[in-house]
C-alpha cells in the first residue's frame, strides 16, 4: 500500500494558521483596576457622609485640565509625594488624617495608622480622560510606594513579593480608599 | 511501475516533509497566545498610558465597553461626538444596565461577583460621558471596573 500523500498538510495548516491570525487578537489587557462604590439608596441621597475634613484629600481637576489638591494648584509630578505624605502622616500633624489604633493586625500586632483617610477625586465634565487617568495613576502609585516601603520596613520584602496573608495585613494597614465623586457635585454639595 | 531514466541534476530537491510540522507549531503558538476577537470596534480608541497597571485575570469574566469618536467609516452616519459601543453597536447610557444584565446572566452564579468591566476609553474623551457610564455601572451593580491603559514609565521618575 502506498503511503497517504501528505504534501497538502502544509497547505491545510497554513489555512488554519491564517484563520487564527485574522480571527484572533493578541492585545494584552491591562489597566487600572478600580472598585466603584455601591449605588446610594434614594433616602440617603441628600445626606452628607459623616467624614472629618482632615481625613479627606481633595483632588479636583477642572475643565482646563488643571489639577488642584487641597485648594492649591499642583503639578502632576508632585501629586504622588503629596498623596504619600497625606496618607502616611508621619508627624501626626493635625491637618492630615487622624491615626487610629489598629488592633491585632496579623503579623504586626497593634499599630497606629490613618485607616479612615479618603482620597477624593473629582473631575469636571469637560476634563480630558487622559488627565483623569494620569491623576488616578499617581494616586495608585502613591499607594503602591507606601505599601512597598511599609513591607520593606516590616518584612524586608517588597509588597509584591509577600505571600497572600502578609499582603492582606499590609492592605489592612493601608487600604486603598479612593472616592470618585460625580462631577456634578464639583466644588460643593449636591 | 515503469522505468524512468535518471535525470541529471546538480542539486537534490529541498526536503519539505517537515514543513507541515513547522506550520503546525506556529499555528499552535497562535492558538495558545491569542484570544478570539469579541467584537468589531466601531469607535476610535487609543487608550491612555499609565504605569501602575494590573493585568485582567480571566478573559471570560471581562466585558468591554468602548467609548470614543466613531471611526472613519461610521462618521457619516453617527457624527464625530464621542459615543458608547456595547457589543457590536452604538448605544446610549440607558442601555448599559441591560447590557450588564445580559453579560452577568451569561456567567455562572459563582463567577458573577468577579465580573469585571473593562472601560476602553479614548484618551481625548471628555469625562462627562465616562462619568455617565460609571454611574450607570454603579446602578447596574457592576462595581469591578478596569480602566484599560498602555504601559509607560512613571512621569515623576
Amino acid at each position: 500500500m502506498p503511503g497517504v500523500n501528505s504534501s497538502s498538510t502544509a497547505d491545510m495548516a497554513f489555512i488554519l494558521l491564517i484563520f487564527f491570525l485574522t480571527a484572533t487578537s493578541m492585545n494584552t489587557d491591562k489597566g487600572l483596576a478600580r472598585q466603584l462604590p455601591p449605588p446610594v439608596p434614594d433616602e440617603l441621597k441628600n445626606q452628607e457622609a459623616d467624614v472629618k475634613m482632615r481625613n479627606v484629600l481633595r483632588i479636583l481637576i477642572n475643565s482646563q485640565n488643571q489639577i488642584s489638591c487641597q485648594g492649591d494648584y499642583i503639578d502632576i509630578k508632585l501629586l504622588k509625594n503629596k498623596t504619600k505624605e497625606f496618607i502616611v502622616n508621619k508627624n501626626n500633624s493635625s491637618d492630615m488624617p487622624q491615626k487610629v489604633l489598629l488592633k491585632d493586625v496579623p503579623f504586626l500586632g497593634d499599630l497606629m495608622a490613618t485607616k479612615n483617610h479618603i482620597v477624593s477625586l473629582q473631575s469636571d465634565r469637560g476634563t480630558e480622560y487622559k488627565v483623569y487617568i494620569d491623576v488616578q495613576n499617581e494616586i495608585v502609585a502613591a499607594y503602591n510606594e507606601i505599601r512597598d516601603e511599609f513591607s520593606l520596613e516590616h518584612f524586608n520584602k517588597k509588597y509584591a513579593e509577600l505571600d497572600d496573608e502578609h499582603q492582606k495585613s499590609v492592605r489592612a494597614v493601608f487600604p486603598q480608599k479612593i472616592s470618585e465623586a460625580e462631577p456634578r457635585t464639583y466644588g460643593g454639595k449636591k | 511501475m515503469g522505468k524512468f531514466a535518471k535525470k541529471e541534476r546538480g542539486l537534490p530537491e529541498l526536503n519539505t516533509s517537515s514543513l507541515p510540522d513547522l506550520i503546525f507549531t506556529v499555528l499552535f503558538f497562535f492558538m495558545v497566545v491569542t484570544t478570539m476577537r469579541e467584537s468589531e470596534v466601531l469607535v476610535e480608541v487609543r487608550v491612555p498610558s499609565a504605569s501602575e497597571l494590573t493585568k485582567l485575570e480571566k478573559k471570560s469574566l471581562v466585558s468591554s465597553i468602548y467609548i470614543g469618536k466613531p471611526n472613519r467609516s461610521m462618521r457619516a452616519r453617527f457624527g464625530t461626538e464621542s459615543r458608547i459601543q456595547l457589543n457590536d453597536d452604538f448605544a446610549e447610557t440607558t442601555e448599559i444596565s441591560n447590557f450588564i444584565g445580559a453579560e452577568k446572566a451569561a456567567l455562572s452564579e459563582k463567577d458573577q461577583p468577579y465580573m469585571t468591566v473593562s472601560l476602553r476609553v479614548d484618551k481625548n474623551t471628555r469625562m462627562g460621558i465616562v462619568t455617565d457610564v460609571k454611574e450607570a455601572l454603579r446602578e447596574a451593580l457592576a462595581l469591578k471596573i478596569n480602566y484599560s491603559a498602555a504601559k509607560r514609565e512613571n512621569i515623576a521618575e
